[in-house]
């Protein structure tokens, strides 16, 4: 009887498996032979020499320090708009819930090629800048007023814009879904027992998300240390991210063992934060197991 | 003895949604008292209770706390703490933590709060559960805590809504125990909500019995027992035979096709009336030595006594008695003047008191309390 079961489950995991193997071990251990041999095929380090050199060390440092700013602006936007789904009737919830999601159905590239066009030098941004600075000229005080366009492309600023457009949604999801399962009587608790609105917040709700909050930044993280399209639609080719380096390495240099190597590198760093934001999320659950 | 009136509920009224829950409480509740809210689901005494807390505002009428207004007075400065239906013990905090949550909140230093969180686990026999989880605990430990909790806080007030509804029979009962003692202990005064009217007779100093967010009788539970002011009291407190009579004059009374002297007064000559006559305080006597004769249709063994159906005249009246009559038997009913409590009529006139529908399972499952049916819809619908 348990056999019989157990067989089931196996031949419907075999499926599985055997996908993961091919689309997942398979090509895993080709980055692995890349990574530690040199482009006749020899066992080598050489490729981490590479990686040593000032211009990517940069580049990670720039791509790390990208993706956590990108992680923080999502989360202090996310938040208060989840808070806000989280307190509409369950009923309209999922609407507003699907706006959010909305701009997940258009492809990121097309995103974030239209986000680049908003932000030239003559997109629509500029454009509306110089129609305001055109009717400041009819004041008299503004008439040697002169207009030159914003220089958008290329700054921090605007990549880092372009990976919370991107990756918004990620950061709502898993808050609004934490938020709507909290029980409303602890927040009646928490008044009951002294606490104002924000004391509330601070030591009932924002504890209690916690959860998501991780599960958020882990969504959001991930994807942005790793974007190529994004840094380098936004920049005009100027700044590369790790991504960018990836993408160049494989694709327009044909240096599968750098690429190999790079790509090693920044999943080791991902297991890694993977690895610090489950121990919170960890604790988390340990907490609350029956 | 004069007793300080510690809340006064001044003609307040409350509608969610178009739909009155609340129709005029008034009501004054003394201090350290134990004071319970009865009343079947949605009758309002949850909302009652929250308007109190200052987590509903009332549409109509003031809450008075000491004197004082509390319209425009949050529930975080109200000195009121409520143990809440299903407890809300904060899932992230440990059982010390969260004791100590309201204390942390005042910053009350922190060897102050060590001791008087050891007060508490003593006080809630939960001593050395610290550093349990909320989830690792039983419901009644989790109740324990819950008003551990609301306690250390040393309010003026505490509420509990229907804090024993998730625990089993047994435990229950000990709880019950338990929280008498607590108030007694502590001397809070103690506003209680539960739909149990038996919960509600065994611990409270007064009973409120709600219906349709109409308060119908306020009084000792030996009041609301002996002397239900209308049917509704009287169905809802224990098991009641209920019957049209009518009042002749003074002390006598007719009803069931006969006269009966009884003890009630101050009925207008021939008013219509609603009689109680509760089933332990009719004797069952030889049919030929009384003037009320019936056919009993049912009997069910109750373990100390038999519960019996009495059909008289076509009118089904429940009885309990130590000694076993059969089933088809004819018997007589005696019952002394001072069984007979004799109400005016109401809105409720006819609604109860026969038993010709009666069964075991039926009650069962019309009554919460022992159906385990779960009270989800008392919190929102009120």
């Amino acid at each position: 009887m348990n056999k019989n079961r157990n067989a089931k489950y196996m031949s419907m995991l075999s499926l599985h498996s055997v996908w993961c193997v091919i689309f997942i071990v398979v090509p895993l251990l080709f980055v692995l032979y890349y990574t530690f041999t040199d482009e006749q095929g020899h066992l080598t380090m050489g490729n981490f020499l590479y990686l040593g050199t000032p211009e990517i060390l940069k580049c990670f440092g720039i791509s790390i320090a990208y993706a956590l700013a990108a992680t923080v602006v999502c989360l202090l936007l996310a938040y208060p708009l989840a808070m806000v789904i989280a307190n509409i009737p369950a009923k309209n919830r999922s609407l507003a819930t699907l706006l959010v999601m909305l701009p997940m159905w258009v492809s990121f590239i097309i995103r974030t090629y239209t986000l680049k066009n908003l932000f030239n030098d003559n997109g629509i941004i500029n454009q509306l800048l110089e129609a305001f600075v055109g009717l400041l000229k009819n004041i008299p005080a503004f008439s040697s007023m002169d207009f030159t366009p914003i220089r958008f492309i290329g700054t921090s600023g605007l990549i880092i814009l372009g990976m919370v457009y991107d990756f918004f949604p990620y950061m709502v999801m898993p808050i609004v879904n934490v938020l709507t399962g909290i029980d409303p009587r602890l927040h009646e608790a928490a008044y009951d027992l002294g606490c104002t609105p924000w004391t509330g917040f601070l030591r009932v709700t924002l504890p209690l998300s916690r959860s998501g909050i991780v599960s958020g930044i882990t969504m959001v993280f991930v994807p942005a240390v790793s974007t190529f399209y994004i840094s380098s639609t936004l920049s005009g080719g100027l700044v590369s991210l790790v991504g960018d380096k990836i993408e160049a390495a494989f694709l327009t240099e044909g240096n599968f063992n750098r690429g190999s190597a790079l790509s090693f590198v920044l999943m080791i760093l991902i297991l890694l934060s993977l690895f610090v934001m489950n121990r919170f999320g960890d604790k988390e659950s340990e907490e609350l197991a029956p | 003895m004069e007793k300080t009136v510690l809340i006064e509920l001044r003609g307040i009224s409350k509608a969610f949604d178009g739909h009155k829950v609340l129709q005029g409480i008034d009501l004054n509740i003394y201090d350290s008292e134990f004071i319970t809210l009865l009343g079947p689901s949605g009758c309002g005494k949850t909302t009652t209770l929250r308007i109190i807390a200052g987590f509903e505002t009332p549409d109509e009428g003031s809450v008075l706390f000491e004197g004082a207004d509390m319209a425009n007075v949050p529930p975080y400065k109200r000195n009121v703490n409520t143990v809440f239906q299903r407890y809300a013990l904060f899932p992230h905090l440990n059982v010390y933590d969260n004791i100590a949550f309201g204390l942390k909140l005042k910053k009350v230093p922190k060897d102050e709060i060590a001791n008087r969180v050891q007060e508490m686990l003593e006080l809630t026999s939960l001593k050395g559960f610290e550093q349990r989880q909320i989830a690792t605990l039983s419901g009644g430990q989790q109740q324990r805590v819950a008003i551990a909790r609301a306690l250390i806080n040393q309010p003026k007030i505490l509420l509990l809504d229907e804090p024993l509804g998730a625990l089993d029979l047994k435990l229950r009962k000990d709880m019950q125990v338990e929280l008498k003692r607590i108030q007694k202990l502590t001397g809070i005064t103690f506003i209680y909500v539960t739909h149990d009217q038996e919960e509600a007779l065994s611990m409270s100093d007064r009973v409120v019995v709600m219906s349709n967010g109409i308060i119908q009788q306020i009084g000792t539970p030996e009041d609301i027992y002996n002397e239900p002011c209308n049917a509704f009291v009287a169905d809802f407190i224990g098991e009641s035979n209920i019957l049209d009579g009518v009042m002749v004059k003074d002390y006598v009374a007719r009803f069931a096709g006969q006269t009966f002297t009884c003890v009630d007064a101050g009925f207008e000559p021939n008013e219509p009336v609603d009689i109680v006559i509760r089933p332990e305080d009719v004797d069952v006597v030889p049919a030929n030595s009384s003037k009320l004769t019936g056919t009993v249709t049912q009997v069910t063994f109750k373990g100390d006594y038999y519960e019996i159906i009495v059909d008289v005249c076509g009118f089904k009246w429940m009885l309990e008695t130590s000694d076993y009559v059969a089933p088809e038997e004819t018997i007589g009913l005696k019952i002394d003047p001072d069984a007979i409590q004799v109400m005016h009529k109401s809105e409720y006139s006819g609604m109860f008191g026969d038993y010709s529908a009666f069964s075991d399972e039926g009650d069962e499952m019309l009554d919460p309390a022992l159906g385990g049916i779960p009270q989800e819809e008392e919190s929102g619908d009120e």
